[in-house]
């Protein structure tokens, strides 16, 4: 399974740097990136600390090195497995913070104050827990989303495009989606398609294509009766051409902005979905979720419940910071006002 | 001229902007006689509504009026007034009317409700006076049927008589002025001539003196006792309607009479003014004028032009119109 | 207007056709039925308790067409159109996790989630408004910047947070309220409820305050405003008089929809707080592999979201001139 991670690693990365030229060659683009990075530099920096540290922990292999030893033969291992090395990187149990002996019976640690934010129950490292939760967390978001977009805006985009039949049959089937409340669906999703990080981003496409598709088609509307699509029309443009030249760069900023906002509530929902025990393995919502009652014991245990929050509250916060920065530059109108 | 109504002085609006401040409107002066109709004409952008806009006090944030201008109406300065005298004077001393008659009336509440608040708000009378007091009203703006539009809703009315009702609003209670911002702009031809000639009418009836906004020259020359001219944020020429249509002095104004199209000279392409208005913030350096001028010479770029009267009513900013008057 | 409601209630009828259908293709053909006997009566039941309990809960039939049977049976005699008998019908069969009608399981939870729900709905809808009426007033000012720091602060926590601290907090530190559990006494109520309510209102004030404030500003910057200073209205006037009167459709339309999920309750502040109500039935439901009340409150759910909009659109029709007069 690993080179299928590293495969769209590597395509990640690649669309990246296409979007990064094709964005830096125009006009608009570039400057509303440059006045972004003006205005929420720390935000941004986070994102880009969150996708660095995904990227250390997406690229994985095996190596003779790792085939030699027995706790770690036959798994590929990703760099930061690679820093940690979990396999004995660990304790017998809970540790606080930078401790030396062992939270509940004073036994000296394996690796007295090395961990930084303890262990858990089972003895594993915080951090390194920490760490690992965030590819889970940009996979939840940033993949089903990047699944989503492309068939939402097929259909958003055709139906407000060429309205009539087609439009009839998605605004149908989107008014369907719409109508069972989005957790209720997911929850019915997962049950039925099964645990497992794949089912559940399917699940989450699901519930979130209609959200993006509404707003593919909203917009397409407008624009299709706008002055330049009329005029392209009347031109003989073919429909083709129009769409890729007119609608969709028109459409583009909108569907990043949702994108931001889809995504936080992606990751928000997975954290529910793992306190009902369908979230996905290794996620913050998992960590929150067994630590949660941590909280009661005495002494208390808070260091677990910490690192994923404050590592998921980081990561929200940051992208609904650019989110927001991200509307207000391209769409001031909330500012202009009377008084 | 004895003490005009309004008199405004040296009133600058700044915006806060790239880098700092900057200026939308640069020291204009103005002044409004008690019954005139002075013509307030220039491009778009040029702050023709923030002036208007200043003077009712009501710029939108984040713009401020600058200190160190002056508006002085009938003898006080409304911009050292406090908030509820200001609220006092508004509606009811200045009256102002929008460009969009369509989105300037409250979607869900009635046209007469609405006309009826501003008498409401300024005069302490009994609800069914003021309610005979609208349907006079109505019918001075030319209402049909004021009876039964009291209580429609905006969407009922056309554009031009929401614009009607508009006027009612800001006639309501016999305000010594009255600002119009582009009063037609919205409006079909047709339309934009019965307006016109009502609010001329009205002018006339009460004595109410009109601050008229507008672009179209047309306008200036149906309704206008005296005109002001204004180009990038400040007033270039001012002077009474004959003098400024008939004998222009300063070449933006040339140039905005010679864009108009005029019957005698039908076939011919009309003229331009070369090149694009300047942004605010970016206004070029002596002239403001001197990117576009066809006359433009040594002085234009470095200095900038003084007020040059050319007759006791006729003023212009220029520096051709500086070395004419006193060589 | 009749017309009108006539159209919306005929295509709401059709959505829930639609919605039914999609709840056929996951829980019937997506999901297996043997798979839900197999998972309900334990792998090595023998293979009578097995089809028995098919039979019992009504999957046992072909998906589509049923070839044994003749003429309209074949139609009928199907999981299919018994789905929507069933659903249409309102008769939901037993739970397949214990066998309890979910009917009485659904009158019992109606009533505790609903204690909790509304005046989680009315405090949080009255403190939302406020606050961003407020924040409209100061817009441009420090105290509508801070206040959108706090919203933007507020909405990046997740809700699973929210409760453990606030159990932490004020049932275990401060001890002002019970942890968790239920009793409908009503002299005792509130001390269960007080908890849940807080927690629910403050999970939910950013997101909602800072949609409110949307919509206040949007008035605010309409031409209509302008006109109204203009004629001398004071700020505190235009708020109320011009803006709140507007900006109600809005809020109306984004109320309204929501009162219908009243009843469904909250899935995780009931099932952490211990109240009996159906959120905590459909954590159950999960947890248990309880398909039957699954797909039940998964089809409530889509239904009183229908019924929701429909209410919505007749409450703008009745609330904008604009609309209600064409
Ligand atoms: N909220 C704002 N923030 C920044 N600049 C503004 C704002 N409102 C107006 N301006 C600027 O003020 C300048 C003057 O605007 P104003 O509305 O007075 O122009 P105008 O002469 O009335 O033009 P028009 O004929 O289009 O109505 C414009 O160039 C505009 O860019
Ligand atoms: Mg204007």
């Amino acid at each position: 399974m690993h080179w299928v991670s590293n495969i769209i690693v590597l395509l990640l990365i690649l669309g990246a740097i296409y979007a990064g030229r094709y964005a830096a060659r125009d006009r608009f683009w570039r400057e509303n990136a440059i006045e972004l990075w003006r205005r929420r530099p720390v935000a941004i920096g986070v994102i880009a600390v969150y996708l660095f540290i995904a990227l250390l922990d997406s690229i994985s292999w095996v190596d003779p090195a790792s085939e030699a030893n027995a706790l770690t033969s036959g798994r590929a291992r990703t760099i930061i497995d690679r820093i940690f090395r979990p396999e004995t990187f660990k304790e017998a149990s809970y540790s606080a913070p930078l401790a030396s002996v062992a939270f509940y019976g004073g036994q000296p640690l394996l690796h007295p104050g090395a961990h930084a934010l303890g262990t858990d129950l089972l003895g594993r490292d915080v951090v390194y827990r920490t760490l690992k939760g965030m590819r889970v967390a940009l996979l939840i978001g940033g993949l089903t989303s990047l699944v989503v977009i492309p068939i939402a805006l097929l259909f958003g985009v055709t139906a407000g495009y060429f309205g009539r039949r087609i439009d009839d049959a998605v605004f149908f089937a989107m008014t369907v989606l719409a109508s069972v409340p989005s957790l209720l669906l997911l929850i019915a999703l997962i049950m039925v398609l099964g645990k497992g990080t794949v089912q559940v981003c399917v699940a989450l496409g699901v519930t979130g294509w209609v959200h993006f598709c509404r707003i593919a088609r909203g917009e397409t509307l407008k624009l299709r009766e706008a002055d330049f699509v009329a005029a392209a029309r009347a031109l003989g443009v073919r429909d083709g051409t129009i769409i890729r030249r007119h609608i969709l760069p028109n459409i583009a900023h909108l569907v990043i902005i949702t994108f931001a906002l889809s995504f936080t509530a992606l990751v928000l929902s997975e954290t529910i979905l793992s306190y009902l025990g369908i979230g996905l393995d290794g996620s913050w919502g998992q960590m929150i979720d067994q630590a949660r009652n941590e909280l009661s014991r005495t002494p208390i245990i808070w260091w677990n419940l910490a690192g994923a929050s404050v590592a998921l509250f980081t990561l929200v916060l940051s992208v609904n910071v650019i989110a927001d920065a991200m509307r207000d530059i391209i769409d001031p109108r909330t500012r202009r006002e009377g008084r | 001229m004895s003490s005009p109504l309004l008199a405004v002085e040296g009133l600058s609006i700044s915006f806060p902007g790239e880098g700092g401040h900057m200026r939308v409107v640069d020291r204009v002066s103005l002044s409004v006689a008690a019954g005139e109709t002075l013509a307030l004409v220039g491009e778009s952008g040029c702050g023709k509504s923030m002036t208007a806009l200043a003077i009712m006090r009501l710029i939108p944030k984040p713009g401020r009026i600058e200190p160190g201008g002056r508006i002085q109406f009938e003898g006080r300065d409304l911009l050292s007034l406090s908030v509820p005298d200001m609220r006092a004077i508004r509606g009811a001393r200045i009256g102002m009317i929008f460009q969009e008659p369509m989105t300037s009336l409250n979607p869900v509440t009635t046209v007469g409700d609405q006309v009826m608040e501003a008498i409401e708000l300024h005069a302490d009378i009994p609800r069914e006076e003021a309610r005979g007091r609208v349907m006079e009203l109505f019918g001075l703006v030319g209402i049909p049927d004021p009876k039964s539009r009291f209580v429609a809703y905006p969407h009922q009315l056309s554009g031009g008589l929401k614009q009607r009702v508009l006027i009612a609003m800001a006639m309501a209670m016999r305000p010594r002025l009255l600002i119009a911002d582009e009063p037609t702009t919205a409006l079909d031809a047709t339309i934009r001539a019965q307006i016109l000639e009502l609010l001329r009418d009205l002018s006339a009836k009460t004595g109410t003196a009109v601050l008229l906004i507008t672009h179209d020259f047309g306008v200036v020359n149906e309704v206008a006792d005296r005109v002001a001219v204004m180009y990038a944020g400040q007033i270039v020429e001012q002077g009474t309607r004959v003098e400024l249509l008939s004998r222009p002095r300063h070449p933006y104004t040339q140039g905005l009479l010679r864009s108009i199209p005029k019957a005698e000279a039908r076939g011919h392409r009309l003229e331009e003014i070369k090149g694009t208005v300047p942004r605010p913030g970016h206004w070029p350096s002596g002239c403001r004028f001197h990117t576009r001028c066809p006359f433009a010479f040594a002085p234009c770029p470095i200095e900038e032009p003084v007020r040059t009267p050319v007759s006791p009513t006729h003023a212009a900013c220029c520096h051709l119109v500086e070395r004419e008057v006193q060589p | 207007m009749a017309a009108y409601l006539t159209r919306r209630i005929g295509y709401g009828l059709v959505t829930v056709f639609g919605v039914l259908f999609l709840l056929f293709v996951l829980f019937f053909a997506v999901t297996d039925p043997d798979d839900i006997a197999r998972k309900a009566v334990g792998e090595r039941a023998r293979p009578e308790v097995y089809a028995q309990w098919k039979k019992n809960h009504g999957y046992d039939k072909p998906l589509f067409i049923n070839m044994q049977a003749s003429d309209a049976k074949r139609y009928t005699d199907t999981l299919l159109f018994e789905h929507y008998r069933r659903m249409l019908t309102f008769d939901f069969g037993r739970s397949d996790a214990d066998d309890s009608p979910i009917s009485s399981r659904l009158r019992e939870g109606a009533g505790p989630s609903l204690s909790l729900t509304v005046p989680l709905f009315v405090f949080g809808l009255a403190l939302s408004v406020a606050v961003a009426l407020f924040v409209a007033f100061f817009r441009e000012t420090y105290v509508d910047r801070l206040m959108l720091v706090v919203c933007m602060l507020t909405m990046s926590v997740a809700s699973l947070l929210y409760i453990i601290a606030g159990q932490y907090l004020v049932g275990q530190l401060l001890k002002w309220f019970p942890i968790s559990g239920f009793d409908p006494d009503p002299a005792v109520i509130a001390r269960f409820l007080a908890l849940p309510v807080l927690v629910g209102v403050v999970s939910g004030f950013g997101a909602d305050t800072r949609f409110y404030r949307t919509i206040f500003l949007e008035e605010i910057s309409r031409d209509y405003v302008r006109t109204a200073r203009a004629k001398g209205c004071g700020d505190a006037r235009v708020m109320v008089r011009h803006v709140l009167r507007n900006a109600l459709i809005p809020i109306l339309t984004n109320v309204v929809v929501q009162i219908p999920f009243l009843f469904t309750g909250v899935l995780l502040l009931e099932s952490f707080f211990g109240i009996p109500g159906l959120g905590a039935l459909t954590v159950e439901a999960i947890q248990g592999n309880d398909f039957s009340t699954l797909r039940t409150m998964v089809y409530l759910g889509a239904l009183l979201f229908i019924l929701g909009q429909i209410l919505t659109d007749i409450s703008y029709a009745l609330a904008d001139p604009r609309v209600r007069l064409g």
